[in-house]
């Protein structure tokens, strides 16, 4: 008798968890039965995909080749250390073998995004007619992002992005990097065609679709796709861009600063050259980092949030000092009494059960918004804590959970199998 | 359809002092499927991206037909980066994910359906095409991508390790697919991959690179018959070549207990800067295994046997010589094809002599082939 071939499972991560172990190795992915999943994903993707859940976390796995699954691993891992909003890589599993022999493929796991969305949710959720300029906003930010750290992606798309919610707008996360690479900087070549690839597969992503009767027939997915490069090229342009003036128009070089402060991005290093008789000046940003906002929030609070969660709460913070007539104390003694009298109360004043549905940056950015809704209903201003309980009644009892927007339930039919 | 000629093209990243592709030479015939090959950190990738527009060339030039693309922007070069992006869209037909990106350009209906039936004549999937992917297997979904760049009708279609994220069954399937199609279609395609056997079994020509240097161009059997140097002997074949650096003693390379003749025209090329001292290469499949002490043989401790069902291999040790640095690619035993069914035991010596004629002979210093 030939003995049976054991697995000889490799883990590779930061902390490797040895309940990770637990989970049926030996079963292709596709096959793993429904009580071990949390969801099946409704994403296009060219592996298998499945989410489960671990020790208090989802967890994404990916069926995958040996070699793409470090590499994408180690890219993701990267990603991470410079901030660049994206998945957070939990680790890869190696020497997989099912009870026959049979050798079974690589995985790679990565950390479901809390409170995160694909765009397919969003679509079919509360679709607003911005929606879909709203997640092209997005994306066109996290591609600046990426290629300003020369990182080319190679697949740009919809569905290798999430969206968590930002304010009014969106935040978008890198999802899928195995197409991807680090290099020192971008040429134009590379990033020209990062941008075209995302356009074509952006409109390609909404024809499906519209094929799917998911979207608005008024929807014309080229004018979306468009639009991408577009804002794309507008973001690279301010933040990238040289321009020149009069070495008497030197207010220009704060007012640039200003301005991409606006975009939410930071300065890192500026160059200024000026010719040889001094008369003309000409500045380029050289290190943009985005989350001016968000950094300062995190600095004045500790609170982490998106770009314009925090922007909407200095907003607030601001009106808090005028209205307490604090302007000349310490801005950091200011934030903290904002943080207590203000955010904490407002936050807890929404039942623990429902806290699930939104995040708590989001949950605050929604009430202020409600609060001025009914501001102006009853032409009053109305205080914040009943403005909190109004919208928890009135709004948020009546919206889905976002905690973990997967896909389909184990079990579930999809739709499209309907057909 | 159109010729790819790469004319001194060099590409240096920045902050870098060596190019990571030098001066490359190479011209691809129209219609033709060139693999570029070499281990990992070549420049064979850098190579095909140039092409593509994703990489700077900072000397030379690159052209297609007789365009000279060196600074034209990857999509206005007529090319196609095949499986760059092989999801399919659940709720399309098969023939509207083949034909979606001709919808985006603006190109009138009839024309995207007559082109997407041509493809799918050619692809097999005739009868899949108003079905959606869901019915579709794994190989005829990567036929479908490929479908995607088809129906572009591109001067050129270019492939940087598309298998590299396929299983291993898939992978042998996808290969044959991909080089009977090329075949049929007829499109110049350039191929990128690390993996030898993968160069050989699809290419019409093989180039290899190393260090960013182009080493040889050529057609599969003339790799393998006749390296032009010492890596590119080592590096095509499989199991590798076995390769050492011998004395020479009146015109015979010293192997082992074995004295292998010089043809008189190799060994007027010895120079003195090889100090008497030859590189012999030998594949494993041209060795012959004689009875011990047959003259112009030489023995091999037997380490380990490696069956393979159709072949097997002998893993040993040269005996005698202990002082030659022998490999055969990763390893540095010698490699030796036997008769499967007449296998040796671990420890037991055999005689094996070169086959006449199948001994490849390199300068000591500089790895060229001499003769």
């Amino acid at each position: 008798m030939v003995p049976m071939p054991q697995q000889n499972l490799q883990i590779t991560a930061v902390a490797p968890d040895p309940a990770l172990l637990d989970l049926p190795w030996d079963v292709p992915l596709a096959e793993w039965p429904d009580d071990v999943l949390a969801a099946l994903p409704q994403g296009i993707s060219r592996h298998v995909v499945r989410f489960v859940s671990h020790g208090g976390r989802v967890l994404a796995i990916k069926e995958i080749g040996e070699t793409v699954a470090y590499r994408e691993y180690e890219l993701l891992r990267q990603l991470h250390r410079i901030e660049v909003p994206s998945v957070v890589p939990v680790g890869v599993i190696t020497g997989r073998r099912a009870p026959d022999g049979e050798r079974l493929e690589a995985v790679l796991l990565t950390e479901h995004l809390q409170f995160s969305l694909p765009y397919r949710a969003l679509f079919s959720q509360d679709l607003r007619p911005d929606t879909a300029t709203r997640l092209i906003d997005a994306l066109a930010v996290l591609l600046v992002r990426l290629h300003l750290v020369g990182f080319y992606w190679g697949d740009v798309s919809l569905s290798n992005t999430l969206f968590r919610r930002d304010a009014e707008t969106f935040a978008a996360y890198l999802v899928d990097a195995e197409t991807g690479d680090m290099h020192r900087t971008l040429t134009n070549g590379q990033r020209n065609y990062d941008v075209d690839l995302a356009r074509t597969n952006i409109i390609g992503e909404l024809m499906d679709l519209s094929a799917g009767e998911l979207l608005d027939e008024a929807v014309d997915e080229v004018a979306i796709g468009d639009a991408l490069v577009e804002r794309y090229q507008e973001l690279w342009n301010a933040l990238t861009g040289s321009e020149a003036f009069d070495s008497d128009d030197r207010w220009r070089v704060a007012a640039r600063i200003e301005r991409l402060n606006d975009l939410g991005f930071d300065v890192g290093e500026l160059e200024i050259t000026t010719d040889i008789d001094g008369t003309k000046v000409r500045i380029q940003p050289k290190v943009v980092d985005a989350g001016h906002h968000s950094r300062r929030l995190l600095r004045l609070t500790g609170l982490d949030v998106q770009e314009n969660q925090a922007r909407r709460m200095l907003n607030d913070l601001d009106s808090y000092r005028a209205a307490t007539d604090r302007q000349n104390d310490q801005e950091q003694i200011v934030a903290h009494a904002w943080v207590r009298q203000v955010f904490r109360p407002t936050i807890d004043a929404v039942p623990r059960e429902l806290r699930r549905k939104l995040e708590p940056a989001q949950l605050f950015h929604e009430i202020l918004d409600h609060r001025w809704y009914i501001s102006q209903q009853a032409q009053r201003d109305i205080p914040l804590p009943e403005a909190a309980e109004s919208y928890v009644e009135r709004v948020l009892r009546h919206r889905p959970d976002e905690d973990a927007v997967l896909g389909l339930a184990p079990g579930e039919a999809d739709p499209a199998d309907l057909e | 359809m159109a010729t790819v000629t790469f004319d001194h093209a060099t590409r240096v990243y920045p902050g870098t002092e060596r190019p990571a592709v030098d001066q490359l030479n190479l011209e691809i015939e129209d219609g033709e499927f060139l693999v570029l090959v070499g281990p990992s950190g070549c420049g064979k990738s850098t190579s095909l991206r140039m092409l593509a527009g994703l990489e700077d060339v900072n000397g030379g030039h690159i052209f297609i037909g007789d365009r000279d693309v060196t600074d034209v922007q990857p999509k206005d070069r007529d090319i196609a980066m095949v499986f760059q992006n092989y999801a399919l869209y659940p709720h399309m037909s098969v023939a509207d994910n083949m034909g979606f990106a001709l919808k985006i350009a603006g190109t009138p209906k009839a024309e995207i359906r007559q082109r997407v039936e041509e493809a799918a004549k050619i692809l097999d999937l005739v009868e899949y095409l108003d079905r959606k992917p869901k019915a579709l297997s794994g190989g005829q979904r990567q036929r479908v991508a490929m479908g995607r760049a088809i129906v572009r009708q591109p001067q050129v279609f270019l492939m940087d390790e598309p298998l590299s994220n396929l299983d291993a069954k898939l992978r042998v399937q996808t290969r044959t697919q991909i080089a009977s199609l090329q075949r049929r279609l007829g499109v110049t395609t350039v191929y990128v991959t690390h993996d030898q056997t993968e160069a050989l079994t699809m290419g019409d020509r093989i180039a290899v690179l190393n260090h960013g240097v182009l080493q040889q161009v050529g057609t599969p059997r003339e790799m393998y018959d006749r390296p032009n140097n010492v890596f590119v002997a080592g590096f095509i074949g499989s199991p590798a070549m076995n390769i050492g650096t011998f004395d020479v003693k009146d015109g015979k390379v010293q192997v082992g207990s074995a004295e292998v003749p010089l043809e008189r025209s190799i060994a007027s090329e010895i120079s003195d800067a090889d100090g008497g001292k030859v590189t012999l290469g030998f594949r494993p499949e041209a060795l012959d295994p004689v009875a011990v002490g047959t003259a112009g043989s030489f023995d091999v401790e037997v380490n380990l046997v490696e069956e393979l069902g159709s072949d097997a291999f002998v893993y040993g040790t040269l005996k005698g010589d202990t002082d030659v640095n022998l490999t055969a690619g990763e390893t540095n035993q010698l490699i030796v094809r036997i008769d499967p069914r007449n296998v040796p035991d671990k420890g037991d010596v055999i005689a094996v002599a070169i086959q006449a004629g199948h001994s490849h002979v390199f300068s000591a210093t500089t790895g060229e082939r001499l003769g």
